[in-house]
Protein backbone atom coordinates (compact mmCIF):
# COMPACT_ATOMS: atom_id res chain seq x y z
CA UNK A 1 0.00 0.00 0.00
CA UNK A 2 0.98 3.65 -0.35
CA UNK A 3 1.98 5.76 2.69
CA UNK A 4 -0.97 6.35 4.99
CA UNK A 5 -1.05 10.09 4.27
CA UNK A 6 -2.45 9.50 0.76
CA UNK A 7 -5.51 7.76 2.16
CA UNK A 8 -5.96 10.34 4.91
CA UNK A 9 -5.99 13.20 2.40
CA UNK A 10 -8.43 11.39 0.09
CA UNK A 11 -10.70 10.80 3.06
CA UNK A 12 -10.36 14.44 4.16
CA UNK A 13 -11.28 15.68 0.66
CA UNK A 14 -14.39 13.47 0.48
CA UNK A 15 -15.41 14.49 4.01
CA UNK A 16 -15.13 18.22 3.24
CA UNK A 17 -17.07 17.89 -0.03
CA UNK A 18 -19.80 16.01 1.85
CA UNK A 19 -19.90 18.66 4.59
CA UNK A 20 -20.24 21.45 2.02
CA UNK A 21 -23.10 19.53 0.42
CA UNK A 22 -24.90 19.13 3.75
CA UNK A 23 -24.64 22.86 4.47
CA UNK A 24 -25.41 24.37 1.06
CA UNK A 25 -27.99 22.17 -0.66
CA UNK A 26 -31.71 22.93 -0.25
CA UNK A 27 -32.94 19.56 -1.49
CA UNK A 28 -33.18 17.19 1.48
CA UNK A 29 -32.54 14.09 -0.67
CA UNK A 30 -29.20 15.50 -1.83
CA UNK A 31 -28.39 16.38 1.80
CA UNK A 32 -28.89 12.69 2.67
CA UNK A 33 -26.60 11.73 -0.23
CA UNK A 34 -23.92 14.07 1.14
CA UNK A 35 -24.20 12.33 4.51
CA UNK A 36 -23.54 9.03 2.71
CA UNK A 37 -20.39 10.64 1.24
CA UNK A 38 -19.22 11.61 4.74
CA UNK A 39 -19.77 8.09 6.11
CA UNK A 40 -17.91 6.69 3.11
CA UNK A 41 -14.92 8.96 3.79
CA UNK A 42 -14.73 7.61 7.34
CA UNK A 43 -14.75 4.05 5.98
CA UNK A 44 -11.67 4.78 3.85
CA UNK A 45 -9.80 5.89 6.97
CA UNK A 46 -10.79 2.78 8.92
CA UNK A 47 -9.81 0.38 6.13
CA UNK A 48 -6.48 2.15 5.48
CA UNK A 49 -5.44 1.92 9.13
CA UNK A 50 -6.67 -1.66 9.30
CA UNK A 51 -4.35 -2.52 6.40
CA UNK A 52 -1.45 -0.58 7.92
CA UNK A 53 -1.57 -2.33 11.29
CA UNK A 54 -2.62 -5.72 9.90
CA UNK A 55 -5.59 -5.74 12.29
CA UNK A 56 -8.95 -6.64 10.81
CA UNK A 57 -10.98 -4.80 13.50
CA UNK A 58 -11.06 -1.64 11.37
CA UNK A 59 -12.83 -3.50 8.59
CA UNK A 60 -15.37 -4.86 11.09
CA UNK A 61 -16.15 -1.32 12.20
CA UNK A 62 -16.45 -0.24 8.56
CA UNK A 63 -19.09 -2.96 8.22
CA UNK A 64 -20.97 -1.52 11.20
CA UNK A 65 -20.82 1.94 9.61
CA UNK A 66 -22.28 0.56 6.37
CA UNK A 67 -25.13 -1.02 8.37
CA UNK A 68 -25.65 2.33 10.08
CA UNK A 69 -25.76 4.12 6.73
CA UNK A 70 -28.41 1.70 5.49
CA UNK A 71 -30.56 2.28 8.60
CA UNK A 72 -30.12 6.04 8.34
CA UNK A 73 -31.05 6.10 4.64
CA UNK A 74 -34.18 3.98 5.24
CA UNK A 75 -35.48 6.13 8.11
CA UNK A 76 -34.47 9.43 6.48
CA UNK A 77 -36.17 8.62 3.20
CA UNK A 78 -39.28 7.46 5.10
CA UNK A 79 -39.37 10.85 6.84
CA UNK A 80 -38.96 12.62 3.48
CA UNK A 81 -41.90 10.69 2.00
CA UNK A 82 -44.10 11.48 5.01
CA UNK A 83 -43.09 15.15 4.84
CA UNK A 84 -43.67 15.39 1.09
CA UNK A 85 -47.17 13.95 1.57
CA UNK A 86 -48.02 16.72 4.04
CA UNK A 87 -46.28 19.79 2.60
CA UNK A 88 -45.57 19.01 -1.10
CA UNK A 89 -41.94 20.10 -0.86
CA UNK A 90 -38.48 18.61 -0.31
CA UNK A 91 -36.64 21.88 0.25
CA UNK A 92 -34.94 22.17 3.62
CA UNK A 93 -35.60 25.87 4.18
CA UNK A 94 -39.35 25.46 3.71
CA UNK A 95 -39.44 23.08 6.69
CA UNK A 96 -39.89 25.92 9.15
CA UNK A 97 -42.85 24.94 11.35
CA UNK A 98 -40.68 25.05 14.47
CA UNK A 99 -38.97 28.29 13.47
CA UNK A 100 -39.88 31.36 15.46
CA UNK B 1 4.21 1.97 -9.15
CA UNK B 2 1.13 0.06 -10.21
CA UNK B 3 -0.31 0.65 -6.73
CA UNK B 4 0.14 4.37 -7.21
CA UNK B 5 -1.55 4.41 -10.64
CA UNK B 6 -4.52 2.44 -9.30
CA UNK B 7 -4.83 4.67 -6.23
CA UNK B 8 -4.76 7.94 -8.18
CA UNK B 9 -7.17 6.58 -10.80
CA UNK B 10 -9.78 5.56 -8.23
CA UNK B 11 -9.32 8.54 -5.94
CA UNK B 12 -9.66 10.93 -8.88
CA UNK B 13 -12.95 9.30 -9.86
CA UNK B 14 -14.12 9.32 -6.23
CA UNK B 15 -13.38 13.01 -5.66
CA UNK B 16 -14.77 14.06 -9.06
CA UNK B 17 -17.94 12.05 -8.47
CA UNK B 18 -18.34 13.61 -5.03
CA UNK B 19 -17.95 17.15 -6.40
CA UNK B 20 -20.52 16.49 -9.12
CA UNK B 21 -22.89 14.89 -6.59
CA UNK B 22 -22.92 18.08 -4.56
CA UNK B 23 -23.16 20.51 -7.50
CA UNK B 24 -25.67 18.98 -9.96
CA UNK B 25 -29.12 20.58 -10.13
CA UNK B 26 -31.06 17.41 -10.83
CA UNK B 27 -31.28 14.94 -7.95
CA UNK B 28 -31.20 11.96 -10.33
CA UNK B 29 -27.85 13.14 -11.73
CA UNK B 30 -26.59 13.55 -8.16
CA UNK B 31 -27.59 9.96 -7.44
CA UNK B 32 -25.74 8.66 -10.50
CA UNK B 33 -22.55 10.54 -9.60
CA UNK B 34 -22.85 9.30 -6.02
CA UNK B 35 -22.91 5.74 -7.39
CA UNK B 36 -19.73 6.54 -9.37
CA UNK B 37 -18.01 7.86 -6.26
CA UNK B 38 -19.03 4.84 -4.15
CA UNK B 39 -17.86 2.38 -6.82
CA UNK B 40 -14.47 4.14 -6.97
CA UNK B 41 -14.26 3.84 -3.18
CA UNK B 42 -14.92 0.11 -3.58
CA UNK B 43 -11.90 0.03 -5.91
CA UNK B 44 -9.79 1.66 -3.21
CA UNK B 45 -10.97 -0.97 -0.71
CA UNK B 46 -9.82 -3.64 -3.16
CA UNK B 47 -6.46 -1.90 -3.51
CA UNK B 48 -6.21 -2.08 0.30
CA UNK B 49 -6.88 -5.86 0.07
CA UNK B 50 -10.24 -5.65 1.86
CA UNK B 51 -12.07 -7.99 -0.51
CA UNK B 52 -15.06 -8.60 1.73
CA UNK B 53 -15.74 -4.88 2.19
CA UNK B 54 -15.32 -4.38 -1.57
CA UNK B 55 -18.17 -6.79 -2.26
CA UNK B 56 -20.30 -5.45 0.60
CA UNK B 57 -19.82 -1.89 -0.67
CA UNK B 58 -21.03 -2.81 -4.15
CA UNK B 59 -23.95 -5.01 -3.07
CA UNK B 60 -25.18 -2.92 -0.15
CA UNK B 61 -24.39 0.68 -1.11
CA UNK B 62 -24.70 0.60 -4.87
CA UNK B 63 -27.27 -2.19 -5.05
CA UNK B 64 -29.37 -1.41 -1.99
CA UNK B 65 -29.15 2.13 -0.70
CA UNK B 66 -28.95 3.76 -4.13
CA UNK B 67 -32.04 1.90 -5.36
CA UNK B 68 -33.81 3.28 -2.29
CA UNK B 69 -32.67 6.81 -3.18
CA UNK B 70 -33.72 6.57 -6.83
CA UNK B 71 -37.05 5.10 -5.78
CA UNK B 72 -37.75 7.98 -3.42
CA UNK B 73 -36.68 10.54 -6.06
CA UNK B 74 -39.27 8.91 -8.33
CA UNK B 75 -41.95 9.03 -5.59
CA UNK B 76 -41.49 12.71 -4.75
CA UNK B 77 -42.05 14.34 -8.10
CA UNK B 78 -39.16 16.74 -8.57
CA UNK B 79 -40.06 18.42 -11.87
CA UNK B 80 -40.94 21.60 -10.02
CA UNK B 81 -38.02 21.40 -7.63
CA UNK B 82 -35.40 21.29 -10.42
CA UNK B 83 -36.38 24.78 -11.58
CA UNK B 84 -36.06 26.27 -8.10
CA UNK B 85 -32.86 27.61 -6.58
CA UNK B 86 -30.82 24.61 -5.47
CA UNK B 87 -28.38 26.27 -3.09
CA UNK B 88 -29.21 27.95 0.19
CA UNK B 89 -27.65 31.33 0.94
CA UNK B 90 -25.02 29.71 3.13
CA UNK B 91 -22.21 29.56 0.60
CA UNK B 92 -19.84 31.63 2.72
CA UNK B 93 -20.66 29.73 5.89
CA UNK B 94 -19.91 26.51 4.02
CA UNK B 95 -16.66 27.89 2.65
CA UNK B 96 -15.51 29.04 6.09
CA UNK B 97 -16.39 25.70 7.67
CA UNK B 98 -14.63 23.74 4.92
CA UNK B 99 -11.50 25.88 5.20
CA UNK B 100 -11.54 25.61 8.99
CA UNK B 101 -11.83 21.82 8.75
CA UNK B 102 -9.01 21.56 6.22
CA UNK B 103 -6.81 23.93 8.25
CA UNK B 104 -7.46 21.99 11.44
CA UNK B 105 -6.48 18.63 9.96
CA UNK B 106 -3.57 20.13 8.01
CA UNK B 107 -2.24 21.83 11.15
CA UNK B 108 -2.59 18.58 13.07
CA UNK B 109 -0.64 16.64 10.44
CA UNK B 110 2.02 19.36 10.16
CA UNK B 111 2.54 19.77 13.90
CA UNK B 112 2.56 16.03 14.56
CA UNK B 113 5.30 15.68 11.93
CA UNK B 114 7.39 18.22 13.90
CA UNK B 115 7.41 16.18 17.10
CA UNK B 116 10.00 13.41 17.25
CA UNK B 117 8.39 10.01 16.84
CA UNK B 118 4.89 11.50 16.78
CA UNK B 119 4.17 11.91 13.04
CA UNK B 120 2.09 9.67 10.86
CA UNK B 121 3.05 6.02 11.31
CA UNK B 122 5.70 5.09 8.76
CA UNK B 123 5.89 1.37 9.51
CA UNK B 124 5.54 -0.76 6.39
CA UNK B 125 2.33 -2.73 5.97
CA UNK B 126 2.59 -6.49 5.53
CA UNK B 127 3.26 -7.50 1.91
CA UNK B 128 0.10 -8.41 0.06
CA UNK B 129 1.01 -12.04 -0.59
CA UNK B 130 1.43 -12.77 3.13
CA UNK B 131 -1.98 -11.54 4.23
CA UNK B 132 -4.41 -14.10 5.69
CA UNK B 133 -7.65 -14.74 3.84
CA UNK B 134 -9.69 -11.57 4.24
CA UNK B 135 -13.26 -12.88 4.55
CA UNK B 136 -12.21 -15.55 7.06
CA UNK B 137 -10.41 -13.00 9.22
CA UNK B 138 -13.39 -10.62 9.15
CA UNK B 139 -15.77 -13.43 10.08
CA UNK B 140 -13.52 -14.61 12.93
CA UNK B 141 -13.26 -11.11 14.35
CA UNK B 142 -16.96 -10.34 13.82
CA UNK B 143 -18.31 -13.46 15.50
CA UNK B 144 -15.66 -13.68 18.20
CA UNK B 145 -14.61 -10.30 19.58
CA UNK B 146 -17.49 -8.24 18.21
CA UNK B 147 -20.46 -10.56 18.70
CA UNK B 148 -22.40 -8.15 20.94
CA UNK B 149 -22.03 -5.14 18.59
CA UNK B 150 -23.11 -7.45 15.75
CA UNK B 151 -26.33 -8.33 17.58
CA UNK B 152 -26.93 -4.68 18.46
CA UNK B 153 -26.49 -3.76 14.79
CA UNK B 154 -29.11 -6.34 13.80
CA UNK B 155 -31.54 -4.90 16.36
CA UNK B 156 -30.79 -1.42 14.95
CA UNK B 157 -31.63 -2.61 11.44
CA UNK B 158 -34.90 -4.12 12.72
CA UNK B 159 -35.82 -0.85 14.43
CA UNK B 160 -34.94 1.14 11.29
CA UNK B 161 -37.08 -1.18 9.16
CA UNK B 162 -40.11 -0.79 11.43
CA UNK B 163 -39.52 2.97 11.63
CA UNK B 164 -39.31 3.35 7.85
CA UNK B 165 -42.54 1.36 7.36
CA UNK B 166 -44.39 3.42 9.98
CA UNK B 167 -43.10 6.73 8.52
CA UNK B 168 -43.99 5.93 4.92
CA UNK B 169 -47.37 4.34 5.74
CA UNK B 170 -50.51 6.25 4.75
CA UNK B 171 -52.23 7.65 7.80
CA UNK B 172 -55.62 5.97 8.22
Amino acid sequence: MLPIGHYLFLSLALFIIGAIGVITRRNVIVVLMSIELILNAVNINLVAFSRLYGDVAGQVFALFIIADAAAEAAVGLGIIIAFFRNRETVLADEMDLLKW
Amino acid sequence: MLDKVIFYFFSGIAVGGAVLTVTRRNAVHSAIFLITSLLATAGIFLQLRAEFLFIVQIILYVGGIMVLFVFVIMLVNLDVAVRQIQFARQKWVALVIALALAAQVGLMLWSSAKMPGQGLPVLAAAPANQLPLNSEEVAKSLFDSYLLPFEIASVLLLVAMIGAVVMAKKRT
